[in-house]
């Protein structure tokens, strides 16, 4: 292997320009590839992270049937104590969880006593929230990080719009579920900075408060919101629960809780998809500039190098010998090529980052560009590189591998 | 025992719609040890007959046996591991590989045909680099050495693995006439150091007369056969 080796390094090496040229197209397409991957990686992670960490969780349990109408937070589909116990039971049994925060979700009449107007309102217990979307302390962005009872965190635009300040007071006015209407009076606790994504742009009080407004008599919540501990085993920890859920019935023996991911819950999840898409796309134009780049390349050594090939097959070389011969030259160029391409392409991000770049999402503004090489697309890209390289010698190599050699050797 | 015999060998090329009859019943036996020539005019079947002996091509019909193997009989892999082990080639172009250097070149055969290990390889090379004179130029590669020392170079690749049968086919066409001179000289006393039985083909008078055997060939037919004086090799 090494003596071969050393003979196609030789080989690459005696025909610079056209090895350069060649190793340089590569490494422009690993580079592209990989500082897009990573780009649209980052701004992907963080969208998701922002839907799944500041509002949504990684999972939601609701009463069957909540989510088809989630839009109009129907008070109607609670699920009740028993249901909770059950719910509870399952949840706890589970080690891959991280935590649970359960909630009450309901539409309200947010009051200064000059004006009124609308607000989604979550009921909350604050240090299981916390626990489960880690983001949303953070995103308080005037007053206080903690929220006790009778306080009530609005929304940026909210408290903008309705000249709302740290302190004051406000009245919350809502229905119950019988129709009777209740009010109660919150002091405005911490203004929230809107994100992009469902429930965004929602108020908190406490789940007590909320429990109040509404004036229920036993222990009700409209949704459950999870996070695992590893955000990764999404798919196989939502397929489990789904099962266990879907075991628990009610007197009608139909299930009584649907479980939805983040996916199911986010629009951003399509966003998400279409960035997958279009990586996909970038790795494929990747494959063929490899495919191209190198099969010509091989193609021209193997023509150029006939009576070569005539001679050392003349001379009693093993046919596979040739071939790998051959081989290993497109896979040098393919290993050189990717070699320098991760090198560029990680010199690139690091100025990326350095130079501070800030883009809009939605209504937030300058949102720092903070782009992270993840090992795994290096190592990705990488081995489809190098496999495309020994793939697109191949035929040449073969081809060179079972040259007659008088007929190669004749050749002028 | 002969090293080669040839029975009748007929060697038949189709080209499109028209037959060409390259050889039409050659029968000869070479000994080991020999320094055999074949001569003739161009098209006379030289190069022909020496692609059948170097297991490179296979006779139409006939017989022809090379150390003890019916070359009909050899498949792709075998006629190249028969090539490998028992048999040495010069060319006319040299046809040194250009990456590898003098040292290498010679060394091509024991590494990449034959996987002799290291130590044994280094003294098989630098003994046939002091044989043909060109150890002071073992770093160089073929580009820059001059066409005769090339030629010495191929001599010592195709005696390196010690081969029954060394094949060349106009080795001194691309040569001078004293350079020329000089290499039969030296594939002459290659085998009388190594008793390796060499072959070659030629359009040169003067280098015809330095082979012990001389086969004339016309038109694919052996026409003359010439040994010249007592032939000893040890
Ligand atoms: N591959 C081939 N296909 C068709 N005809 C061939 C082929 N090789 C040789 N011939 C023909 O066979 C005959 C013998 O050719 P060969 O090359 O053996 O002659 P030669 O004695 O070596 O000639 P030269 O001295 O010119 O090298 C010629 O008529 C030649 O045209
Ligand atoms: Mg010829």
């Amino acid at each position: 292997m090494g003596k071969l080796l050393k003979i196609a390094v030789r080989n690459l090496l005696r025909y610079k320009r056209r090895t350069l040229l060649t190793t340089s197209l590569i490494t422009l397409g690993v580079v592209f590839v990989l500082v897009f991957v990573s780009v649209t990686g980052s701004f992907k992670r963080l969208m998701i992270a922002q839907n799944t960490d500041s509002m949504l969780g990684h999972l939601q349990v609701h009463r069957k049937g909540y989510v088809a109408s989630i839009d109009n937070l129907p008070l109607n589909l609670n699920l009740k104590a028993g249901a909770i116990g059950r719910l509870e039971k399952v949840l706890d049994a589970q080690s891959e969880i991280a935590a649970y925060s359960p909630r009450i979700k309901f539409g309200a009449m947010f009051s200064t006593f000059v004006e009124t107007t609308n607000i989604r309102l979550n009921g909350i217990d604050p240090e299981r929230e916390f626990q489960t979307v880690s983001l949303l302390p953070g995103r308080v962005l005037e007053g206080d990080k903690t929220l006790a009872r009778g306080d009530i965190w609005i929304p940026e635009l909210l408290a903008r719009g309705m000249k709302v300040k740290i302190g004051d007071t406000v009245v919350i006015v809502a229905t119950n579920q019988d129709g009777s209407v209740n009010g109660k009076q919150f002091k405005v606790a911490g203004v929230l900075e809107s994100v992009s994504g469902p429930g965004g742009r929602d108020g908190y009080i406490t789940i007590e408060d909320a429990a109040e407004v509404l004036r229920m008599e036993g222990m009700e919540i409209s949704e459950v919101a999870i996070r695992l501990h590893d955000f990764g085993r999404l798919g196989v920890v939502s397929e489990r629960l789904t099962g266990l859920l879907e075991q628990e019935l009610n007197q009608q023996e139909k299930p009584i809780f649907e479980l939805h991911t983040w996916e199911k819950l986010s629009p951003f999840y399509n966003i998400a998809r279409m960035i997958d898409v279009m990586t996909f796309f970038m790795k494929l134009m990747l494959i063929a500039i490899v495919l191209v780049s190198i099969m010509n390349v091989m193609i021209m050594a193997v023509y150029e190098r006939i009576r070569e090939i005539g001679t050392i097959a003349a001379i009693g070389t093993p046919p596979g010998r040739i071939l790998s011969l051959f081989l290993l030259e497109g896979l040098s160029l393919g290993v050189a090529g990717a070699i320098l391409g991760n090198i560029v392409g990680a010199l690139i991000i690091f100025v990326l980052n350095a130079s501070h770049i800030t883009y809009d999402f939605g209504r937030q503004k300058d949102l720092l560009l903070q782009v992270s090489l993840d090992p795994v697309d290096v190592f990705v890209l990488s081995v489809i590189v190098i496999i495309i390289a020994v793939v697109a010698s191949l035929q040449p190599a073969f081809k060179a591998s079972r040259m007659e050699p008088i007929k190669a050797l004749r050749h002028v | 025992m002969q090293l080669i015999v040839a029975e009748n060998v007929h060697k038949t090329y189709q080209v499109g719609e028209v037959q060409i009859n390259a050889l039409k019943g050659v029968s000869f036996a070479i000994e080991p040890g020999a320094f055999v020539s074949f001569v003739g005019p161009s098209g006379s079947g030289k190069t022909t007959l020496l692609n059948l002996i170097g297991c490179l091509d296979k006779p139409s019909e006939g017989k022809l046996t090379v150390a003890g193997v019916d070359v009909s009989s050899l498949d792709r892999r075998q006629g190249a591991a028969f090539r490998g082990e028992k048999l040495g080639f010069i060319f006319q172009d040299f046809n040194l590989i250009p990456v590898l250097t003098v040292y290498e070149n010679i060394e091509y055969p024991l590494l990449m045909v034959q996987d002799v290990p290291a130590r044994q390889r280094s003294e098989r090379v630098l003994a046939l680099l002091e044989a043909v004179g060109m150890s002071e130029q073992k770093d160089k590669f073929p580009g820059q050495i001059s066409g005769g020392q090339k030629q010495r170079v191929a001599v010592a690749r195709a005696l390196v693995t010690n081969p029954a049968l060394v094949l060349a086919d106009e080795p001194t066409a691309n040569l001078d006439h004293a350079t020329a001179y000089q290499v039969i000289e030296l594939m002459k006393r290659m085998r009388d150091s190594f008793g390796t039985t060499f072959i070659f083909s030629t359009h040169d008078p003067k280098i015809v007369g330095e082979a012990e055997t001389i086969f004339t060939l016309e038109d694919g037919r052996l026409v003359d056969t010439q040994v010249k004086g007592e032939v000893n090799h040890g």
